[in-house]
């Protein structure tokens, strides 16, 4: 297998700035909460478009607005998008989003709210909105490397089970093509707790297993300690955790580290939503544990594909980025087969190994960049969920 | 395998005290086969409560203030006893951590 994997190609776009995207959506991005609206009725009214509410964008300042920018630009920046079309309140922030995303060189434009309201901002947003679909369902995939992909980790409502199945075929996978190129990421910080060590001893130098040992104290300083009210047993493990018989966060953190394989080592620590840049590789992101959120900032990164095991039968998906399902609960796929894209429940059984799981979740990758669409994409499961570090101003 | 070779029992690692199991309707009194995932190894080990699908079982007694190692690590203390064969969770292992 590994020998063909440096021929394997799938049918993907590839994007102005050189990148591969397998998606080929047109975006109504809003600026902020309040442009949420306007953009939502350029999407009805425009086929083929995508809006993406959120919750925030306004008195944000500092750190958060920073992350609050670099999350909706890496959004409208991700090569699984086509042409973007913005939509803020007023011009100025618009058009720090407009410019951060026309860097890539693709199509883009903002429009604003104020001094024309909801129904003008609408007509001019609907036009340029209609003139994207024309042109990007005209684009055509190319055969590209499948090492040029980039692919993301987290898991979600794990259990017992990830551990032993759908975290190592992660891993596997990452150990088989993180030599050909690819670029990874894991991430998930207080998830790490009580298996940091070992993360630290996975960085590809001291000075990057450093750097991580930093990220990893400073959320204990600066937001369990300061924030926790009592021992966090209830929140870490989650509910769900504990009912799939995970009892401890180190035993968790131990599951969890099964998605970066064996042999491979991460070469850097990124910012959440901060865009890799030290070639390919495997890196670790500074993120939450929470489903949603992580693969949200994951997605601002610029990565395309998200590989995501779950146990008990985490059901999240991403507006732009598909989330392919890998469980080896067999009770899970029993009674919620509709959320899981690969089932590894054979490796409980010992009739899968380890290394053909990997295959298997190697095999699904390939054909989601093909255009195959994942279980959460079938069920419309576009939650995109900002990370916000501190109250607004 | 077969399937009455399927495992109901998986364990990480040699040097872990507790198992997982890892079939649906695990019974007390079930003559179980274990397998470690790090060697292929099999046993045998009869479960002493109705234990749930991906819940822990201990392989040798614990006692209160042991430490519990799955994936060769130590996943926390124990602060109730547990016989052989016993259900390991939240009544008797916590967390070293907070």
């Amino acid at each position: 297998m590994t020998t063909d994997l440096a021929d394997t190609t799938v049918n993907a776009w590839r994007r102005e700035n050189g990148r591969v995207g397998v998606r080929n959506h047109v975006l109504i991005l809003p600026v902020d909460d309040i442009s949420n609206a306007a953009c939502e009725a350029v999407a009805n009214n425009v086929k083929g478009t995508m809006a993406i509410p959120h919750a925030y964008g306004r008195l944000q300042f500092g750190e958060d607005l920073d992350l609050h920018f670099r999350t909706i630009i890496g959004t409208g920046a991700n090569p699984n998008v086509a042409a973007c079309v913005v939509i803020g309140i007023e011009p100025e922030w618009t058009k720090v989003i407009v410019d951060g995303i026309a860097a890539t060189g693709k199509p883009v434009e903002g429009f604003w709210i104020e001094q024309n309201g909801d129904f003008e901002t609408i007509r001019k947003a609907s036009w340029k909105a209609k003139e994207y679909v024309h042109w990007a369902t005209e684009l055509q995939k190319e055969a590209v490397p499948l090492s040029e992909l980039w692919v993301s980790t987290k898991c979600g409502e794990s259990d017992t089970t990830t551990g032993l199945s759908s975290c190592p075929t992660v891993g596997n996978m990452y150990d088989k093509l993180l030599p050909h190129g690819l670029y990874g990421v894991f991430g998930e910080t207080s998830e790490i707790t009580g298996a940091e060590h070992i993360c630290a001893e996975r960085a590809a130098s001291p000075e990057v297993g450093e750097k991580f040992m930093k990220t990893f104290q400073a959320y204990q300083d600066e937001v369990i300690e300061p924030f926790k009210t009592s021992d966090l047993s209830d929140s870490q493990p989650t509910k769900g955790n504990i009912l799939g018989g995970l009892t401890t966060i180190e035993e968790k953190a131990l599951g969890n580290l099964e998605k970066i394989g064996r042999t491979s080592t991460y070469i850097d620590v990124l910012e959440p939503a901060e865009t890799p840049a030290k070639g390919p590789g495997l890196y670790f992101m500074d993120s939450s544990s929470a489903a949603a959120e992580c693969v949200t900032l994951m997605a601002a990164g610029g990565y395309v594909i998200h590989t995501f095991p779950t146990g008990q039968g985490n059901v999240v998906g991403n507006p732009i980025v598909p989330v392919i399902k890998i469980s080896g609960n067999p009770r899970t796929l029993r009674t919620m087969a509709e959320h899981i894209d690969v089932d590894v429940t054979g490796v409980l059984r010992r009739d899968m190994t380890i290394d053909q799981a990997g295959d298997a979740l190697i095999d699904m990758i390939r054909r989601t960049a093909n255009g195959r669409h994942t279980a959460a994409e079938a069920l419309g499961h576009r939650e995109f969920s900002m990370t916000k570090l501190y109250r607004s101003a | 395998m077969t399937a009455d070779a399927h495992p109901h029992l998986l364990v990480h690692h040699k040097a872990d005290n507790v198992g997982v199991v890892v079939v649906e309707g695990l019974k007390a009194g079930t003559d179980m086969l274990g397998v470690c995932t790090e060697d292929n190894s099999d046993f045998r080990l009869t479960a002493k409560a109705d234990i749930p699908i991906g819940h822990k079982v201990a392989l040798k007694a614990l006692a209160e203030g042991d430490t519990v190692i799955k994936y060769g690590e130590d996943i926390g203390r124990m602060v109730g006893p547990a016989e052989v064969g016993g259900h390991v969770h939240t009544h008797n292992l916590k967390t070293k951590r907070w």
